[in-house]
C-alpha cells in the first residue's frame, strides 16, 4: 500500500496556511447533526473535544478513569514549550521546529514538526485565556525556563505541575461544554472495540467499567486520544491504568502502527527499589538546569556523596557533552547513565543510579540572594538558607515528592536518579490531517506518531496535545466531515455493531473461562522484564530475537494460565487489566520486530550495532529515513515503508558536543 | 535510613456495590517491606487474595504519585492517612511498625456514594465545576498571553488554589460533608486572575448552589478539610469564597443571571 501523508505543496512555512485557506467546511447547520466520538480525556482529549463542541459538533468523550481530570498528562511536570521568544534570546518557529527535528532525529516529518511549532503560541495564549496560573516574572509577564535539547529559554511551566494545570484548563473547556450538553461525558468507560462500516470508523463497543455491561456507541468519526504505550515495559512513569487497547484494537481494525519501537527512556527517575513495585516516578527534567549529574571516579566507591571531594567525582555529562552538559537531550542522557551504571560506577544499594545533585546551585543562588538582600560577608549558613529557599521555590513539589518516596532530604543529599519509560514516540500512523489509515479514524496527542520523530525534547508532549487538540484536529476533521454530511445518524442495533460486541464479549468469556492459577500483573511483570532487558535502553539482534520468541511463549502461557477473578457483569478491576495486558502482549512483540528491522540507531532507539568509535548512536540514512508503518494481517504483520523527504533542513548527524 | 519487613493486620471495607450493605473483613499480610508504597502493600494483598481464589479489593488509582487524585482511602480514621499533605499513594510502609492493625475505609459521604469496596462515586465534582468552575473563552478567542499582565502575588495565589487535585479527601474529612474547600479553591483561583473577573458572581453562585444539590452540607469552620488536604489548599479560600458569595449577592441579581 501506498501511504499518503498528504503535505500539502507550498513552502514549509505556507503549507498549514494555505491548507486551512483550502480545506473544505461544514456549515454550523451541519454541524448539529454530526456526532463524533472521543476516546481519552488528557490534553489532547479533553481539548478536542471541548473544541469540537464550541464548534457545534455533538461529542461523545470517553475516559477509563473516574473523571476526565484524571488522565495522565496531569503528572506532567516541567513545562511547555512554545516560540513565543518572550526572552529575546533569538528563538522563532523555524528555531523551535529545527530542535525539534534534529532532537527526533530527524525520523519525523518537516510538514507536521512546522506546523507544530507554528501553533505552539497559540496555546500559550489559550491556556492564559482560561485561567491557568503559568508562572510570573515581577513585572507581570510570563517566566520561562530551558529545557533539555535547547539552547534558549522557551519552556513555560506552572511549578512542577504544567499538566495539571493545563489539562484542568482544558477540562473546565470540556465540562462547560458538557454543561451546555454539546458533550456528552462517559467516565469509568473503556473502549474495546472499532467499528467499522463500509470501509469507515462508525462508532465503538465500550464496557461500562461499573456495570461490567458491553454498549455501542455511533459517530460520524470516531478520535482516538487515548495516550502513550509505556506500559508495555509494566515499570514506566505512566498511570496504573494507562494502555494500548484502544490504539491496538484500531490496529487489529486496519489502522497502521508506525514505528512502534520509538521509546522514551526518561533520564531522571527515582531508581527502582523492590520487586514489589508497581511504578516509577519521574523528577522533572528541569531538574538537570541547576542540578549536576555526577559519579564516583573510583569504581565501586562506597562513601557517602558528601564525603566524596569534588575532585574525586565524575560530572560526566559536563565531561562528554561540553556545549550541552547537563541539558542534553533526554535519550543522550539516559545512556550515559545507563554506560556508567554498566561499567561499575553506579551509587545506592543497587548500584543503578547516579547522583543529581543541587549543593552547587543552593550555593551560587544564595550568593545572588545575599548580594540581592545586601547581606555582607554573609555566613556559609546564611547562604545556605537563602539558596535553599530559592531552590525551594523552583522545585518544591519535586523534592517533597522525592523525599516522600525515598525517605531521604534532598537539600542534604543528592537525589539518586536511574532512566525509565515515560514516553512512546511511536503510535498509530497518521497523514497530515491526524487521519490514519482507517477513514474516519483519527488519531491525536501521544497515540500518534507523527511529531517527535525518534527521541522527544521535554515540554513537548504538552506542546504537541494540545495542538493536535485545539488547533489542527478540530480543522482536518472538518475535511472529513465535509463529505459526511449526508450520512445519517446509524443505529447502533447495525449488524457490524452486533458483530463487533459478539466478538468483545467472545474474547472476555474467554479470558475469565481460563481458569488458570496465575494473576495478571504476573504475566504483566514478566512482559515487562523481558521488554526492559532485551528492548530497552540497548538493543541487538540477538536480544530482540529471543525477546520475540521470549514473548511468544508468554503469550501462550498467559492465555492458559491466567487467573481472572470475580464477574464478567459487575465492577471487576482485574479484568480490566487482564485485557489491558492481552493487548500489550500482542504489541510488545511488534516493537521487538520494528526494533530488530531498524538496524541503525536514532534517538531513543540504540542499535549496539550502530554506534561511533565514541559510543554515540549512527544514524543511516540512506537505508533507514522512512517510518515504518506495520500492517496488521491474520497470517502477521506486514511493514509499510513512508520514505522521510527532508527538503528544508538536511539531515546531519545530532552533535552536542 | 533502615528499611525492615512487618506483618500487619487489615481490617478492610467490603462492599458489594451500592445497594448492597458492607462490612469490615480482616486480613493478614506478611514481610511487608518499609520501602512499600501504601497501595503497593495492597497490591501484595490483592495477589494474595487472587492466589487463594478469593475477588480482590477494589480501590481507585491511577498515577501514583500524588497527583491525579483518583486514590482515595480512609486510614485509621484520617483521609489518605497519617501523613501531612499526602496522598494515600505517596504514604509509604515505613509510617508502621510490626504487629500494626491498620483500618482502612471509603470516603464517607452522602454526595460520594459507594461503587464497590474501597471505590467511591466523585462525579458529583464534575458537576459542580460544569456549574461554572471555567473560563468561557473558546478556542481561538485569546489575546497574545502577555497581553494582561498578572502580579506575580495574584499568580502565585492563584496557583497555590488551582493545586486542588479533587480527591475528595476534604469532603471525607468534615463531619458536615462539606465541599467549601473544592469550591473555595476554584472560585479563588478564577477570582485573583483578571481573566475570570467576567464571570466572577455566577460563578459562585452557581457552583456553591450545585453543592447543595448535590448533597454536601455547609461550612462549619471546621478546619479538617485543611488538616488532610494533601496539597494544602488554605480554609483562606473558603472565606474568600464566602466574600464572593456576598459580592455577588450585591452586584447582581437573581442567582445563575451573569453580571
Amino acid at each position: 500500500m501506498v501511504l499518503d501523508s498528504k503535505i500539502p505543496a507550498g513552502d514549509l512555512k505556507d503549507k498549514w496556511q494555505n491548507y486551512k485557506d483550502h480545506c473544505k467546511l461544514v456549515s454550523p447547520a451541519n454541524k448539529r447533526n454530526i456526532q463524533i466520538i472521543v476516546i481519552g480525556t488528557g490534553l489532547a482529549g479533553a481539548s478536542a473535544a471541548a473544541t469540537l463542541g464550541e464548534l457545534g459538533y455533538n461529542v461523545k468523550a470517553f475516559c477509563f478513569q473516574d473523571s476526565p481530570r484524571r488522565a495522565h498528562s496531569i503528572a506532567a511536570q516541567g513545562g511547555i514549550n512554545a516560540a513565543k521568544n518572550y526572552q529575546n534570546d533569538g528563538d522563532s518557529t523555524f528555531r523551535l521546529y529545527y530542535e525539534t527535528l534534529k532532537g527526533g532525529d530527524y525520523r519525523s516529518r518537516e510538514a507536521n514538526t512546522y506546523r507544530l511549532a507554528e501553533v505552539s503560541g497559540n496555546i500559550i495564549d489559550q491556556a492564559t485565556a482560561q485561567g491557568v496560573p503559568f508562572a510570573r516574572e515581577y513585572g507581570g509577564t510570563l517566566a520561562n525556563r530551558s529545557f533539555g535539547g535547547t539552547q534558549v529559554s522557551r519552556t513555560f511551566y506552572a511549578r512542577g505541575q504544567t499538566g495539571q494545570q493545563l489539562l484542568l484548563g482544558a477540562y473546565g473547556a470540556l465540562e462547560r461544554q458538557v454543561a451546555t450538553g454539546k458533550v456528552t461525558m462517559y467516565s469509568r468507560h473503556e473502549m474495546l472495540d472499532l467499528v467499522i462500516i463500509d470501509g469507515k470508523a462508525r462508532g465503538i463497543i465500550a464496557r461500562n467499567l461499573v456495570t461490567g455491561k458491553l454498549e455501542r456507541y455511533f459517530g460520524h468519526a470516531v478520535v482516538l486520544a487515548s495516550g502513550g504505550y509505556g506500559n508495555v515495559f509494566f515499570l514506566s512513569t505512566n498511570a496504573m491504568g494507562s494502555n494500548v487497547t484502544a490504539s491496538w484494537k484500531s490496529h487489529k481494525k486496519g489502522a497502521f502502527f508506525a514505528n512502534p519501537c520509538f521509546t522514551q527512556i526518561h533520564p531522571t527517575c527515582i531508581p527502582v527499589s523492590g520487586d514489589y513495585q508497581s511504578k516509577l516516578t519521574l523528577m522533572s527534567e528541569s531538574l538537570r538546569n541547576d542540578g549536576r549529574i555526577w559519579v564516583p571516579k573510583k569504581k565501586d566507591d562506597n562513601r557517602k556523596a558528601k564525603d566524596i571531594p569534588h575532585d574525586e567525582r565524575d560530572y560526566y555529562l559536563e565531561r562528554r557533552y561540553p556545549a550541552f552538559g547537563n541539558l542534553v537531550p533526554r535519550d543522550v542522557a539516559s545512556r550515559a547513565a545507563k554506560e556508567r551504571c554498566d561499567a561499575g560506577y553506579g551509587v545506592g544499594s543497587s548500584k543503578m543510579a547516579v547522583y543529581l545533585d543541587f549543593a552547587d546551585a543552593i550555593k551560587r543562588y544564595g550568593k545572588m540572594e545575599a548580594h540581592k538582600k545586601v547581606i555582607e560577608n554573609p555566613s556559609e549558613e546564611t547562604i545556605r538558607e537563602l539558596g535553599m529557599q530559592v531552590v525551594k521555590d523552583k522545585y518544591g513539589n519535586l523534592f517533597e515528592m522525592y523525599e516522600k518516596i525515598t525517605g531521604e532530604n534532598p537539600y542534604e543529599v543528592p537525589m539518586r536518579i536511574y532512566p525509565a519509560v515515560h514516553y512512546t514516540m511511536g503510535g498509530l500512523w497518521v497523514d497530515y490531517e491526524l487521519q490514519t489509515t482507517v477513514p474516519g479514524l483519527f488519531a491525536i496527542g501521544e497515540c500518534n506518531f507523527s511529531d517527535h520523530g525518534a527521541n522527544r525534547l521535554g515540554a513537548s508532549a504538552l506542546m504537541q496535545g494540545l495542538a493536535d487538540g485545539y488547533f489542527v484536529l478540530p480543522y482536518t476533521i472538518g475535511n472529513y466531515l465535509s463529505s459526511e454530511i449526508r450520512t445519517p445518524a446509524i443505529p447502533v442495533t447495525d449488524p457490524a455493531f452486533e458483530e463487533a460486541e459478539k466478538a468483545v464479549a467472545e474474547r472476555i468469556n474467554k479470558l475469565m473461562n481460563i481458569k488458570g492459577a496465575r494473576s495478571v500483573d504476573h504475566f504483566h511483570r514478566e512482559l515487562g522484564k523481558i521488554m526492559w532487558d532485551k528492548c530497552g535502553m540497548a538493543r541487538n539482534e540477538k536480544g530482540l530475537t529471543e525477546a520475540i520468541t521470549e514473548i511468544q511463549q508468554l503469550r501462550e502461557e498467559f492465555w492458559k494460565d491466567l487467573r481472572v477473578p470475580g464477574e464478567v457483569e459487575s465492577m471487576n478491576p482485574e479484568l480490566d487489566k487482564a485485557q489491558r495486558v492481552a493487548d500489550f502482549m500482542e504489541l510488545a512483540e511488534l516493537m521487538c520486530r520494528d526494533a530488530l528491522n531498524r538496524r541503525e540507531s536514532c534517538g531513543g532507539h540504540f542499535r549496539e550495532e550502530s554506534q561511533t568509535s565514541e559510543g554515540e548512536a549512527l544514524r543511516i540514512d540512506d537505508e533507514f529515513s522512512f517510518v515504518s508503518a506495520w500492517e496488521y494481517k491474520p497470517e502477521g504483520e506486514v511493514l509499510n515503508k513512508e520514505p522521510l523527504i527532508f527538503e528544508v533542513s538536511k539531515p546531519s548527524q545530532r552533535s552536542y558536543k | 535510613m533502615e528499611h525492615y519487613t512487618m506483618n500487619l493486620t487489615l481490617k478492610v471495607w467490603r462492599q458489594k456495590n451500592s445497594q448492597e450493605h458492607g462490612h469490615f473483613e480482616t486480613f493478614q499480610v506478611k514481610d511487608i517491606s518499609s520501602e512499600m508504597s501504601f497501595l503497593e502493600m495492597f497490591d501484595v494483598l490483592n495477589e494474595q487474595l487472587i492466589n487463594e481464589g478469593k475477588e480482590p479489593i477494589a480501590f481507585d488509582h491511577d498515577c501514583r504519585e500524588g497527583i491525579c487524585g483518583a486514590c482515595s482511602m480512609y486510614v485509621d480514621g484520617r483521609a489518605h492517612g497519617p501523613w501531612e499533605k499526602n496522598t494515600v499513594c505517596q504514604l509509604h510502609m515505613r509510617a508502621y511498625k510490626d504487629g500494626d492493625t491498620i483500618v482502612v475505609e471509603p470516603w464517607r459521604s452522602a454526595a460520594f456514594p459507594v461503587i464497590k469496596d474501597l471505590m467511591v462515586d466523585r462525579r458529583a465534582f464534575d458537576r459542580i465545576i460544569e456549574a461554572g468552575g471555567f473560563v468561557s473563552v473558546n478556542t481561538g478567542n485569546a489575546p497574545d498571553a502577555n497581553a494582561i499582565p498578572v502580579s506575580k502575588v495574584a499568580a502565585d495565589e492563584a496557583f497555590d488554589a488551582a493545586a486542588c487535585i479533587g480527591c475528595g479527601a476534604c469532603v471525607a474529612a468534615c463531619p458536615n460533608g462539606s465541599a467549601a474547600l473544592f469550591i473555595g479553591a476554584k472560585v479563588s483561583q478564577l477570582a485573583f486572575l483578571p481573566q475570570g473577573d467576567a464571570e466572577r458572581a455566577s460563578r459562585v453562585r452557581n457552583m456553591v448552589d450545585q453543592a447543595a444539590k448535590e448533597g454536601f452540607g455547609n461550612c462549619g469552620n471546621i478546619y479538617n478539610c485543611e488538616a488532610e488536604c494533601p496539597k494544602g489548599i488554605s480554609v483562606g479560600n473558603i472565606a474568600k469564597m464566602k466574600r464572593e458569595y456576598m459580592r455577588a449577592s450585591v452586584t447582581t441579581g437573581p442567582a445563575g443571571i451573569r453580571e
